[in-house]
């Protein structure tokens, strides 16, 4: 059976749609996501939908799912790149997504991640902003 | 009003309703209608479709074009041959699933499209029927 | 019954059409409703010849059903004539009249042909008013139906003269709103702003009510809506220009604004937006 290709890069896995899904292969994506997330200890995922025509009820449901396994499994997930029209269509059908984090593109989303990885550490370390360091960070964000 | 062009797809498998959202793509996109109306007439196609599928076991989708000068419509008729719904007015209410899907197919789908009928009893299948202006 | 009148009509128009024509134009000319000002003499004589010379082949098939497939020629031009006038600026009773002032000449020529034969006269009578009301409604018609084509042509070119959406500030994009607001221009504007967050890469939008006098259920749901749109794109809205009447309104309509920042002024919401994407204002020197 096709599936998604997920990328890993740093502390992040990297999901770009591209096709059109059928419904097996959205659920294919979400069982690969979260075991992903659990097997490389992921801290973020980012899913680019730019490239996506429709998002219909399930689809929509496959993502805010996805947000709220990664979120138990601690790794923040966004969805960037959803288009205006897709955007519209989504409200009107009543979904409106309010546990999913969102973002235009994949730059601006990279940049959420790291910032929200860097408040969650702060948080870990109590306040030691110094320790960055130890988790291997080469995020590069000024 | 009178159809100038009309065509059946069938609804059996998941690619089916994929290949289904795509002839309506693509006939949407023949009959100029805006991007945005495009994207609503699909996910509408879709949901339904969908619920074709899961619920009423498969079926086909009529599609035909309207003309009824200065405009044109699509018009989508989602049939199947399934258990059927016996309380149409709860099933159109967001919400409101027996299955795997947000509750929002057919409550959501009408909301996307112009004109929007259903005929459904238990035992006799379900039948809707979706309009959009141009 | 229906096919010896509709000969008896054939039979009648037939006879002497130059006569017939010249007794019409001038029942057209003379009548009240005769626009001498938007149609010439000739093209009138023209129309009108055409249509008798029309109306006596489609007769001769011995139908008068207007629908039927050899009226179809006489459709065609009825259809020519009444989209014409349309356009011209008859009113649809000026446009009707074309037809039904063909009634007085052509009942004329029933009575004095059929003057021995009451019975046929009635006959051919009544199928002549049926056919002539049966052209006369289906002009009316297509009358309506070429106006309602220019309103709707309007209506489109309206819409494209929609609220234009600025870039205010590196990421920061403004729409101002100005008069009432309908669902179809409320739909566009937001269309146009959604568009505009994807091509300017703004991750602020303002939408500025200062120049709506009301706002009902139907706009503050598009504002919603367009809020809502807006996030699952990635970026947030500010709603500023908030008149007190309408901060009443909204909390009378029992109407959420979810996950709206609301701002009483303008100015207020650059501010914020400034700040918010990392923006720090400061003046030069005091002044």
């Amino acid at each position: 059976m096709e599936r998604i290709p997920i990328l890993k890069m740093g502390r992040f896995l990297l999901v770009t749609i591209q096709v059109d899904m059928h419904d097996q292969l959205a659920l294919a994506l979400q069982d690969d996501l979260t075991s992903q997330i659990a097997r490389t200890g992921a801290r973020g995922v980012l899913i680019d939908i730019s490239s996506l025509e429709i998002v219909d009820s399930f689809i929509g449901r496959v993502l805010a799912n996805i947000a709220s396994m990664s979120r138990i499994l601690d790794a923040e997930t966004v969805v960037v790149g959803m288009q205006p029209a897709v955007a519209i269509t989504l409200v009107e059908l009543g979904l409106s997504l309010p546990g999913v984090r969102t973002a235009l593109n994949v730059e601006r989303g990279m940049e959420l991640l790291h910032a929200s990885l860097r408040a969650a550490e702060l948080e870990e370390y109590d306040g030691g902003g110094e320790e960055d360091d130890a988790f291997g960070g080469h995020d590069g964000l000024s | 009003m009178t159809v100038s062009r009309s065509d059946v797809r069938p609804i059996r498998t998941e690619a089916e309703v994929v290949a289904a959202r795509q002839a309506v793509r693509s006939w949407a996109v023949e009959m100029k209608f805006s991007l945005i109306d495009q994207t609503k007439l699909v996910t509408a196609a879709s949901e339904l479709a969908r619920n074709a599928l899961n619920y009423g076991g498969g079926g086909q989708m009529r599609m035909e074009i309207l003309e009824r000068s200065p405009r044109q419509g699509l018009r989508l008729t989602f049939e199947d041959q399934g258990p059927g719904i016996a309380d149409v007015e709860q099933a159109l209410r967001d919400g409101f699933t027996t299955g795997s899907g947000m509750g929002l197919g057919l409550g959501g789908s009408r909301r996307l499209v112009d004109e929007f009928e259903i005929h459904s009893a238990p035992g006799e299948g379900t039948r809707v029927t979706v309009v959009k202006w141009r | 019954m229906a096919q010896t009148a509709g000969s008896t009509v054939a039979e009648i128009l037939g006879a002497d059409p130059q006569a017939l024509l010249d007794s019409w134009l001038q029942a057209q000319l003379s009548a009240p409703t005769a626009r001498t000002d938007l149609i010439t003499e000739s093209e009138l004589r023209q129309q009108s010849g055409e249509f008798l010379n029309l109306l006596r082949n489609a007769a001769r098939g011995g139908s008068l059903d207007v629908q039927a497939p050899e009226w179809s020629q006489v459709r065609e031009l009825l259809a020519r004539v009444s989209r014409g006038r349309a356009l011209q600026g008859f009113s649809p009773s000026e446009t009707a009249t074309f037809v039904l002032s063909l009634k007085q000449p052509l009942f004329a020529r029933l009575r004095s042909g059929l003057a021995g034969d009451p019975e046929r006269l009635m006959d051919a009578v009544w199928s002549a008013t049926t056919l002539l009301d049966g052209l006369a409604l289906y002009t009316t018609e297509l009358f309506q139906q070429s106006r309602e084509d220019v309103i709707y042509r309007q209506q489109q070119e309206l819409l494209e003269l929609s609220t234009p959406v600025v870039k205010l500030w590196e990421g920061v994009v403004a729409v101002p709103l100005i008069g009432t607001l309908d669902s179809a221009r409320t739909q566009v504007v937001m269309e146009n702003l959604l568009q505009r967050i994807v091509e300017t890469g703004a991750s602020m939008a303002i939408i500025d009510i200062t120049g709506v006098p009301t706002v009902d259920t139907l706009v503050a749901q598009h504002l919603i809506k367009t809020v809502a749109a807006a996030r699952l794109m990635g970026a947030e809205c500010i709603i500023s220009g908030i008149r007190p009447q309408i901060a009443q309104t909204i909390v009378h309509l029992g109407v959420e604004l979810h996950g709206a920042s609301t701002k009483a002024t303008l100015a207020d919401a650059i501010a914020m937006a400034l700040r918010v994407t990392g923006w720090k204002v400061v003046r030069a020197e005091k002044r």
